[in-house]
C-alpha cells in the first residue's frame, strides 16, 4: 500500500510550499508556492480515496476548478499591480499598512 | 353610580391635560376653549365622585373596593397592579379635592385670563389634578408615590409657572429639593415594609401588620418614622417646611388648590391611610404629634410678622397642617382628616380671597403704572369699602380658622386639642403638645385678624389715584369664593361632636369608622368627657375670642406706614421678620458645605480628577497605546502577515494532535 | 516495482519543488513546478486514479503553469530580483515553521478522523461527515480497476451533481472577474 508514504510526500511538498511562501517576494512565485501546496492536498486526497472510496477524487476535481479560477483572477489582479507599480514585489504592496 | 368607574375621575383631568396641553403648545391664544375645557373636567370629576359617593351613601363597605387596571410591577416576590381603591378615606379626599379643584379652577379663569401661559396653567393644574387622584386612589404605597411625585412635579412647574424671574425657578426648586429628602424618607419606609411585611398593598397591610410585627418594636417604629418623613417634606412641618412659604411664588390659585387645599395634606392622609402602622407605634405617634405641635407654633410665631399676604397664609397653612398631625399623632385620625376638609374650605377661600385682592391692588397699580408691591398688606388698608364681597367671605374664613363656634374650624380644632389633651392621661407629654396647640390657636386668632386688619380695616394706603381704580372681582371669581364661604361657614355639620344640641353627631367618625376601626382597637381615641370638656371648649372660645381682639385692637392702635416708608424691624420682631433666620441657618450649615464638597471634591477631585482623568481618559489612552502596538502589526507586509499566521496555525495544530 | 517508481517519483517531485522555490528566476522556477506536478501525475496513476493523472497534466502542468509562464514573459519578469528572496533570521524561522507543519502533518498520518475528533472535543464523532459519504469505506472494487473513469463519474454526476454545475458559474466568474481586471478599460 502506498498510502502511507503518500501521506508523508504530501506533507513534505505542503511544506516546501509553506516555506516558500515565507522565504519569497515574488508575487508571482508565491502565487505558484500555493499551487504547490493545492497539489500536496490533492495528493492527500487521491492517496485517501484508495482506502476511502471516490470521493477523494471528485474533491481533487473541484480543488483544480477552484485553483484555476484562483490563478486566473489572481494573476490578473498581479497584472493590475504591476501597471500601478511596475513591480510584482510584495514590498511594494504596503498601501493598506496601518 | 357603580364605584367601578372610579378611573374617570383620573381620566377626566388627563383628558383635559392633553387638550390643554396641546393647545399650550399649538394655539395658546384659544382661551375659551381652554376656560371650558380645563374647568369642565374638573366638573365632570366631580360629578362621577359625587355619583359614586351616592351610590355607597346607604351601603357603605366593610372593607375597601380594589379595582385592578393593570399589572404594573411584578418581580419576584413584589407584584404590584395598578389599581385604584375606594373606601370611606378616599371617598372623602375624593370629593373634598375635586369639589375644591373645581372651585379653585374656575376661579383660575377669572384670574388668569390675561395671562399669556393660560392654557399652559391649565394642562398643569389638571395633570397636577391627575396625580393628586393617584395619591388619593392609589391601593398600593408604591401607586401612592407615583402621584405623591407627580404632585410635587406639578406643584414644581406651577411654582416656577412664571420661570422668566428667577426667583420663582428658584422657589419651583427649593420645593422640588426639599422634597426629595422626605420622598426618601417614604422610599426606605416602602422599602423596610415590603421587607418586613412583604405586600405594599394598603389593605394587607392593615391585616398583616398588627399579626406580623411586633407592637411598638423597631421594625415599625422605624418604618412609621421614615414614613412621617416623607410626610414631613410633603406637608411642611418642621424641619422641612422651608420651601412652603417660598411657593407662594406661583399663581395665587395654585397656593389655594396645591399648598393649601390638597397636595400639602397629602401627608396627613398619609398617615391617616397607614393608621394602622401609626397605631402600632406609640414613640413614632408621639413624634408626629410633637411635631405637629411645635410646627402649628413655629409658624404661627413667623406669621406675626409677615406682611406679604400670601406669607401670612403660607405660614398659617403650615400651623394648620402642624394641627392636623398633632390630630393623627394623638390617634385622632378622624380629627385630623377632620381639619384637612375644613381646612381646605377656609384656607381656599383665604387664599382665592386674597388672590381677589391681589388681582384688585394689581389692577390699580397696573392702571397707574406704579411699582409698588401688591402683595404687602401695608399697601392696603381699608379695602372692604372697596371690595365688599371679598371682605366679608374672607372676614366668615378668619373666624373659622381662629375657631369661632358654629364656624368649620371651630369643630376639628377643638377635636384636635381635645384628643391631645385627652391622650395626656396615658401619656403626659401630650399635656405640652396640647399647651403648645393652644397658644397656637391663640397666635392663629391674632395673626388672621392682624392681616385682616390691615388688609380692609383703617385707612387706605394703597395711593390717591390708585384707589379709584380698585374694584371687586368678577363674578366667575367671587362665585367660587362664595360656595367656599357657604362651605367654610356650614363645614362643620359632617361631623358635630356629642355636646352640640342638634344631630347629626360624629358623622365623619361613623363614615370612617370601617377604615379606621383595625387602628382604634390598638389605640383608641381619648376625648375627656364632662366637665373636662366643657372647660376645655370654654378655654378654646376664650382664646380664639382674645386672639382675634388682641389682633385687631393692636393692629389699628397705632397708624400703620406704607411699605416704602416702613422702618426696620427691631428686635425680636426682627427675628421672626427673617423667620428666625431658618433659611440662612439651613444655607450655610448644609446648602453651603454641601456645596464646598460638591464643587471641591466631587466635581474637581472626583469628577473631573477620577471620572473624567482616569477613566474616560485613562481607558482612551489605553486603548490608544493598545492601538498603536496594533498598528505595529499592521505592518502592510505581507511575508509577515504569513508569518504570524503560519505560527499560529503550527500552535494550533500542535496543540489539538498533542 | 511499484514501490521503486513511487520513491523515484516522489524524490523527484520534492527535489523538483525544492528547487522551484530556491532558483532565483521566476522561469526555471514555474519550469521547476511543472517538474513537480508530472511527477505527481505519476503517482497518481500509482494511486490508481487515471482521470485525475489525466486531468493533473491537462489542467495544471497545461493550463494553469502556461499562464503563469504568460504572465511572466508578459511582464517581462524573467530575470532575478535582489530583493526577492529573503536574508537573515527570517530563513531560520521559515524553515522551523515549515518543519513544524511536516512534523504535525506525520503526526497524523496514521491517525483516523475519528480518533482526532475525539480529541478535539468535536460531538457526533460516529455521524462524522466521512463517514456518511457516499462510498465511504468501500474499498477500490474490482470495477474500479477496470472501469475508473465510471467509478469516479458515478459520485460526481449522481451526489455532486450541484455542485459540480456550479463550479461552472465559478469558472465563468473567474473568467469575467479576470478580464475585468485586467483590462486597462473596458
Amino acid at each position: 500500500m502506498l498510502l502511507g508514504p503518500s501521506l508523508v510526500l504530501s506533507a513534505i511538498l505542503f511544506s516546501i510550499g509553506v516555506a516558500g511562501v515565507m522565504l519569497r517576494r515574488n508575487a508571482i512565485i508565491l502565487f505558484m508556492c500555493v499551487e504547490l501546496m493545492l497539489n500536496a492536498v490533492n495528493l492527500s486526497f487521491v492517496a485517501l480515496s484508495t482506502a476511502h472510496g471516490f470521493t477523494g477524487q471528485v474533491m481533487v476535481f473541484f480543488v483544480m476548478t477552484v485553483a484555476a479560477a484562483e490563478a486566473a483572477v489572481g494573476l490578473a489582479i498581479i497584472l493590475a499591480i504591476f501597471r500601478h507599480t511596475k513591480s510584482v514585489d510584495l514590498k511594494t504592496m504596503n498601501l493598506l499598512q496601518g | 353610580m357603580n364605584p367601578s368607574w372610579i378611573w374617570l375621575t383620573i381620566a377626566l383631568p388627563f383628558i383635559g391635560f392633553l387638550v390643554n396641553g396641546a393647545l399650550a403648545l399649538a394655539k395658546p391664544e384659544a382661551k375659551r376653549v381652554v376656560a371650558i375645557v380645563g374647568p369642565g373636567v374638573l366638573l365632570a370629576a366631580f360629578a362621577v365622585a359625587v355619583g359614586i359617593f351616592a351610590g355607597l351613601w346607604g351601603n357603605p363597605p366593610d372593607q375597601p373596593l380594589v379595582f385592578p387596571l393593570w399589572a404594573w410591577i411584578g418581580a419576584g416576590g413584589l407584584e404590584i397592579n395598578l389599581a385604584l381603591q375606594v373606601d370611606q378615606l378616599s371617598l372623602v379626599m375624593l370629593l373634598v379635592v375635586t369639589g375644591v379643584g373645581s372651585l379653585i379652577h374656575i376661579f383660575s379663569v377669572g384670574y388668569m385670563v390675561a395671562d399669556p401661559g393660560f392654557a399652559r396653567f391649565f394642562a398643569y393644574l389638571n395633570l397636577f389634578m391627575v396625580f393628586m387622584l393617584i395619591l388619593i386612589l392609589g391601593s398600593s404605597l408604591p401607586v401612592l408615590f407615583v402621584g405623591w411625585e407627580g404632585v410635587g412635579l406639578c406643584s414644581y412647574l406651577l411654582i416656577g409657572f412664571w420661570y422668566q424671574e428667577k426667583a420663582n425657578a428658584d422657589a419651583g426648586k427649593k420645593a422640588f429639593i426639599v422634597n426629595r429628602i422626605g420622598d426618601f424618607g417614604a422610599l426606605v419606609a416602602m422599602f423596610i415594609l415590603f421587607w418586613s411585611l412583604g405586600t405594599l398593598e394598603f389593605a394587607e397591610i392593615a391585616t398583616l401588620a398588627p399579626t406580623t410585627l411586633a407592637v411598638g418594636g423597631a421594625t415599625v417604629t422605624a418604618a412609621t418614622l421614615f414614613l412621617f418623613l416623607g410626610c414631613a417634606g410633603k406637608s411642611a412641618q418642621i424641619p422641612l417646611y422651608v420651601w412652603l412659604p417660598d411657593a407662594m411664588a406661583g399663581p395665587t390659585p395654585v397656593s389655594a388648590l396645591i399648598h393649601a387645599a390638597t397636595m400639602v395634606t397629602a401627608g396627613v392622609y398619609l398617615v391617616a391611610r397607614t393608621s394602622v402602622l401609626f397605631a402600632m407605634a406609640p414613640l413614632s405617634s408621639a413624634v408626629v404629634a410633637g411635631v405637629g405641635a411645635l410646627t402649628a407654633i413655629f409658624a404661627a410665631t413667623i406669621g406675626l410678622r409677615q406682611y406679604d399676604i400670601k406669607k401670612v397664609l403660607a405660614y398659617s397653612t403650615v400651623s394648620q397642617l402642624g394641627y392636623m398631625f398633632l390630630g393623627v399623632g394623638s390617634a385622632a385620625y378622624t380629627a385630623g382628616v377632620f381639619h384637612l376638609v375644613t381646612h381646605a374650605f377656609f384656607k381656599a377661600l383665604l387664599f382665592l380671597g386674597s388672590g381677589s385682592v391681589i388681582h384688585a391692588m394689581h389692577h390699580a397699580y397696573h392702571a397707574t403704572h406704579s411699582h409698588d408691591d401688591a402683595q404687602d398688606i401695608r399697601n392696603m388698608g381699608g379695602l372692604k369699602r372697596y371690595l365688599p364681597t371679598t371682605f366679608i367671605l374672607m372676614l366668615l374664613a378668619t373666624l373659622a380658622i381662629a375657631g369661632i363656634p358654629p364656624f368649620s374650624g371651630f369643630f376639628s380644632k377643638d377635636e384636635i386639642l381635645a384628643s391631645a389633651f385627652g391622650r395626656g392621661a396615658e401619656h403626659p407629654i401630650y399635656y405640652l403638645f396640647w399647651a403648645l396647640g393652644a397658644a397656637a390657636a391663640l397666635l392663629t386668632a391674632f395673626y388672621m385678624m392682624r392681616m385682616m386688619a390691615m388688609t380692609f380695616w383703617g385707612e387706605n394706603r394703597t395711593g390717591a389715584t390708585e384707589r379709584e381704580h380698585l374694584h371687586e372681582a368678577p363674578m366667575v371669581m367671587t362665585g367660587p369664593l362664595i360656595v367656599l364661604g357657604v362651605l367654610s361657614v356650614i363645614g362643620g355639620v359632617i361631623n358635630l361632636p356629642a355636646f352640640w344640641p342638634t344631630p347629626p353627631h360624629h358623622g365623619l367618625e361613623r363614615w370612617l369608622e370601617p377604615v379606621l376601626a383595625p387602628a382604634a382597637r390598638l389605640m383608641p381615641v381619648q376625648i375627656p368627657h364632662g366637665a373636662t370638656e366643657y372647660a376645655l371648649i370654654g378655654a378654646a372660645i376664650l382664646i380664639a375670642v382674645v386672639g382675634l381682639v388682641a389682633g385687631y385692637r393692636t393692629t389699628l392702635a397705632k397708624p400703620i406706614t406704607a411699605a416704602q416708608q416702613a422702618p426696620e424691624e427691631v428686635g425680636f420682631a426682627k427675628v421672626l421678620f427673617h423667620k428666625y433666620y431658618i433659611d440662612e441657618l439651613y444655607h450655610s450649615l448644609i446648602v453651603r458645605p454641601l456645596v464646598g464638597i460638591s464643587r471641591f471634591v466631587l466635581w474637581r477631585f472626583v469628577d473631573q480628577g477620577v471620572i473624567d482623568g482616569a477613566g474616560v481618559n485613562g481607558s482612551a489612552g489605553l486603548m490608544k497605546s493598545l492601538g498603536w502596538l496594533g498598528t505595529r502589526l499592521q505592518s502592510g507586509q505581507l511575508g509577515f502577515y504569513v508569518i504570524v499566521f503560519l505560527v499560529g496555525a503550527v500552535w494550533l495544530l500542535h496543540s489539538v494532535i498533542r | 516495482m511499484t514501490e521503486f517508481v513511487f520513491y523515484t517519483l516522489a524524490a523527484a517531485a520534492v527535489l523538483s519543488a525544492l528547487l522551484c522555490i530556491v532558483q532565483k528566476n521566476p522561469v526555471p522556477s514555474a519550469l521547476w513546478l511543472v517538474s513537480t506536478m508530472f511527477a505527481l501525475a505519476g503517482i497518481y496513476v500509482l494511486l490508481n486514479a487515471q482521470f485525475i493523472a489525466a486531468m493533473q497534466v491537462l489542467v495544471y502542468a497545461g493550463a494553469v503553469m502556461v499562464l503563469f509562464l504568460f504572465v511572466i514573459m508578459l511582464l517581462n519578469l524573467g530575470h532575478a530580483s535582489e530583493t526577492d528572496r529573503k536574508r537573515g533570521p527570517v530563513v531560520l524561522v521559515a524553515v522551523l515553521l515549515a518543519a513544524g507543519i511536516a512534523a504535525a502533518l506525520f503526526a497524523v498520518r496514521d491517525t483516523s478522523v475519528a480518533s482526532l475528533a475525539a480529541r478535539v472535543g468535536a460531538p457526533e464523532v460516529a455521524s462524522s461527515p466521512l463517514a456518511a459519504l457516499p462510498g465511504a469505506g468501500r474499498v477500490q472494487s474490482a470495477e474500479a480497476f477496470t472501469n475508473p473513469i465510471a467509478s469516479i463519474a458515478r459520485p460526481m454526476f449522481e451526489t455532486y451533481l450541484v455542485p459540480f454545475e456550479l463550479t461552472s458559474v465559478l469558472l465563468l466568474a473567474a473568467a469575467v472577474g479576470a478580464v475585468v481586471l485586467a483590462k486597462r478599460k473596458l
